[in-house]
């Protein structure tokens, strides 16, 4: 397997300024690495050396030394000035994006990622980038803090709901990799992950077209409801094949009787579908976490209908 | 005087414990040693309580997916751990157990300089701490211990309440704040000049006056959370034209300094552990010391750096983070002076001594650590990943707990009157040390990896790291409960100590019997040296060269003639 600058500390490097970022931190790791061997080791040396070895033993007065005060002063101050401005060019160049950057907006919610491309294309999830093109998010939250962090570009910026902030990266080589969100954001922090998906500049284009959004209007309802599946990543939680992942399979659902923690149980007709996709919090079902999100009213009259149409055909 | 020298070195049939019973005369005591008991039993608790939640934490861990709980749990457990530890454990630990025990005797005094506020401040912190926990549990808060707004406000009004106890055991760090400041002017024996302090002292000093100026700002920022969510005033949340980075500034413009309220009496306790054992003074005496107090105020200005990624501007990042090393550097520099003290030493490797070494191996790691962090484009990378958990577990554990578990058996036989098994604790000892590496160094590979804090599940790659952490908390917890229950058995079966076991050269040692008089001292001791002058056993011990300079057995009460000071 290829590594692509992957190394025991540090995972693939695949952004043009991730070789830069990795060299600084080993610069970092074996001066570190030097000092705490030099010091731990001058620690052992006068354990052994200078070990009590009769009751009696009585020390002598030691001098201490201006020199080596002086040293040990001077030098480690020189070293994190070395590493201080070595870290703030790399910050510099990292603050600032390239003028010609391609943009994408990203929101975050709980706890889902939303990217929306220059067309009008949107995903859940799933981040597509071109390789070899400075691409600049613009990033904005719709509830609390979070922070999107992309290992592998070594980039990473809170997220806030009251103004932009953003990240740019150029990614060098394609492939698909993990996006987190490091600011904790509540019950499903720690589920709150998208793929990045790094293609080839062609590739890229042939995607952003057929992702283009076509006339909803006309599009069926269990059609446009699959497509709401997939944009809104229902299929995180809530698969389609009757395995259980965080929330109860689709398949089957509709019709079947469910039991709730109350103990009281219902028929999942249209309107129980509706009251769970509004105000999931109303009803959980056994056995079951309260860990969708608080709403998803933000849906359209006729997007709610598709999608509990789609769900209806899951059987 | 003779009678007054005997009654010091033989086991004393009236010490502080023993010369009243009652509960009430503990419940309503204004001796800070017994004070110092207290807080060390209830301190023992919480640190019980949170532990516990930690190894729930890593269990939880052990493997992708659900383990032993759900999300919602998970959330709930690693908030309450890191509350309980930092408010309840961390913040008071070394000055309210330690500081409160010895202080006084380091100083020559009777007492702290306000013995009721002393008491006060005790209860205080007992009510605190009672409300925090009842907030926890009842409360089932998740917002971790940070309480970032706008994810805080928008949860239940438990938060409010929870933030308000916080403040109430902040008062409790403010009540001791000042009681030490004031002690350590005003109540230093005759001829304790500033330059014959302890180092243990000096750092007591610079803590306090942390805790005096930094804890207001905890409360001003609560007082702040209450006028938002009752009076709708927007300050923390946008939906009323409050800004939630804010809250960040506010935040850790308390926590920062409190960082060092937590590290600089760790920083005293293990200047305290190396001159004995090594029978030579701390080599750069005042540089030691007066860092010490550099570090606290320039602690009030590096808070910036927990916030490199939050939105702030690039030049406030870039300030914060070139003032970050400029903490650094003395910090460190205190790392050398204390192995250069081992130099020509005579090294005696008991139990204290040996936590002393071990904390020099753990703290060096978290400080190295902490300059990687504060490089701008690294910490991008870093931050908030595991990365900084394990760093702050490497100074807050591998420092401060360690050196306060050190200073714990440093001080037993003079707390207690016991002598501990030394077999036990040094097993103990190394357990502690290889459970911390084994949880805490994989940790920090899983973060430069990737892996995000606060995850209650995590990625397939990351699991074999995980397992490993897991079961170095582990060992990690065994080896607690093994100082636990050597110091359980040195209660019940340990034989009296002698009045210096340890041939130490402060006063709690030459000049008080163990366990001491309920009013420390038999008279007034007059001091004429530096805390650390072994080079001048005869003037310290005024023996005969082979008593109470350390070399004594265990089983031979020393027959040490009283210091010349105390005559």
């Amino acid at each position: 397997m290829e590594d692509k600058g992957a190394t025991t500390w540090m995972p693939e490097a695949l952004s043009t300024m991730a070789p830069e970022i990795d060299s600084l931190f080993y610069f970092v790791f074996w001066v570190s690495v030097i000092i705490f061997v030099a010091v731990m080791g001058a620690m052992a040396y006068f354990v052994i050396k200078y070990k009590r070895t009769h009751p009696n033993e009585r020390t002598e007065h030691v001098e201490e030394s201006k020199i080596l005060e002086t040293a040990w002063i001077v030098v480690p101050t020189i070293l994190v000035m070395i590493v201080f401005t070595w870290g703030f060019q790399s910050f510099i160049k990292m603050s600032s994006a390239p003028p010609d950057s391609y943009e994408i907006v990203v929101r975050g919610s709980k706890w889902q990622w939303n990217f929306e491309y220059p067309n009008g294309a949107i995903t859940v999830n799933e981040l597509h980038v071109p390789v070899d093109q400075p691409i600049k998010l613009k990033m904005s939250s719709t509830d609390v803090l979070h922070s999107f962090f992309i290992p592998v570009f070594r980039v990473k910026h809170d997220v806030l709901p009251n103004r932009y902030t953003s990240v740019w990266f150029e990614a060098t080589e394609t492939g698909e990799y993990d996006v987190f969100c490091t600011e904790y954001c509540g019950s499903l922090h720690s589920g709150m992950l998208a793929k990045v998906f790094i293609k080839n500049q062609s590739d890229f284009n042939t995607w952003l077209d057929e992702s283009a959004m076509g006339n909803l209007d006309e599009m069926p309802l269990p059609e446009l409801g699959e497509l709401l599946y997939q944009q809104q990543a229902c299929g995180g939680c809530h698969s389609l094949d009757g395995s259980r992942v965080v929330g109860p399979s689709f398949q089957g659902l509709y019709g079947s009787n469910r039991v709730f923690e109350d103990g009281s149980s219902a028929v999942a007709d249209d309107n129980y579908l509706r009251e769970s996709i509004l105000n999931p919090a109303a009803r959980i079902v056994e056995g079951y976490i309260n860990g969708m999100p608080p709403s998803y009213s933000g849906l359209s009259e006729r997007e709610l209908t598709a999608l509990i149409a789609f769900i209806e055909a899951q059987q | 005087m003779s009678q007054t020298a005997s009654a010091v070195h033989h086991s004393p049939k009236e010490n502080y414990l023993n010369h009243q019973k009652t509960v009430w005369s503990w419940m309503s005591t204004v001796d800070h040693k017994r004070i110092g008991v207290m807080y060390l039993v209830t301190l023992a608790v919480m640190f019980f309580i949170g532990g516990m939640l930690a190894l729930l934490v890593r269990l939880e861990l052990l493997t992708p997916g659900v383990t032993i709980m759900g999300p919602d749990t998970y959330n709930q457990v690693f908030t309450m751990h890191g509350i309980v530890m930092v408010f309840l454990f961390l913040v008071p630990s070394i000055p309210a157990i330690l500081g409160n025990f010895v202080l006084p005797m380091h100083l020559g005094a009777i007492d702290v300089a306000f013995p009721r506020l002393n008491l006060a401040s005790y209860y205080v912190y007992l009510a605190g701490g009672a409300l925090v926990l009842f907030g926890l549990f009842a409360g089932e808060i998740d917002t971790g211990w940070t309480f970032y707004t706008p994810y805080s406000s928008s949860a239940s009004s438990a938060v409010l309440f929870l933030t308000s106890a916080v403040f109430v055991a902040g008062f409790s760090s403010i009540f001791t704040g000042i009681n030490f400041i004031v002690t350590i002017h005003k109540m230093r024996a005759p001829g304790l000049t500033w330059n014959r302090l302890s180092l243990f002292t000096w750092s007591i000093y610079a803590t306090s006056i942390v805790q005096v100026l930094a804890t207001p700002v905890i409360g001003i920022t609560m007082v702040l959370l209450f006028f938002e969510k009752m009076l709708h005033i927007g300050i923390f949340d946008p939906a009323l034209g409050g800004d939630p980075v804010l809250f960040q500034h506010f935040f850790w413009f308390y926590s920062h300094p409190a960082v060092y309220i937590m590290i600089l009496p760790a920083f005293g306790v293990v200047s305290e552990l190396i001159a004995p054992f090594c029978r030579q003074p701390i080599s750069g005496y005042k540089f030691v010391a007066l860092s010490s107090v550099a570090i606290a105020f320039l602690g009030f200005l590096v808070w910036g750096h927990h916030m490199f990624v939050s939105g702030q501007s690039v030049v406030s990042s870039v300030i914060f983070s070139l003032i970050t090393y400029f903490i650094g550097i003395p910090t460190g520099v205190k790392v050398l002076n204390w192995v250069t003290t081992m130099y020509k030493g005579s090294i005696w490797l008991k139990t204290p001594f040996l936590y002393a070494l071990s904390f020099l191996f753990l703290f060096t790691i978290g400080g190295l650590t902490g300059i990687m962090l504060g490089v701008l484009a690294i910490d991008i990378h870093l931050h908030d990943t595991y990365f900084v958990v394990s760093h702050f577990h490497y100074v807050m554990m591998g420092g401060t707990v360690v050196a306060a578990i050190g200073g714990l058996h440093y001080w037993w036989p003079k707390i207690t009157g016991k002598m501990y098994d030394e077999v036990s604790a040094k097993i103990a000892c190394g357990l502690i040390f290889v459970g911390f590496n084994l949880t805490f160094f994989p940790q920090l590979i899983l973060g430069s990896q990737g892996m995000p804090r606060r995850y209650h599940d995590y990625v397939e790659a990351f699991a074999g790291l995980h397992m490993a952490s897991t079961i170095g908390s582990w060992v990690l917890a065994l080896g607690l409960f093994v100082v636990l229950g050597c110091f359980v058995h040195s209660l019940r079966r340990g034989k009296p100590a002698p009045s210096n076991p340890w041939g130490a050269a402060t006063l709690e040692w030459t000049n008080a019997t163990s366990p001491p008089s309920p009013h420390n001292f038999v008279t007034s001791p007059i001091v004429t040296h530096g805390p650390y002058d072994f080079d001048a056993v005869e003037e310290i011990f005024s023996g005969d060269g082979a008593s109470g300079d350390g070399s004594v057995q265990m089983d031979q009460p020393p027959s040490v003639a009283p210091s010349s000071s105390a005559s």
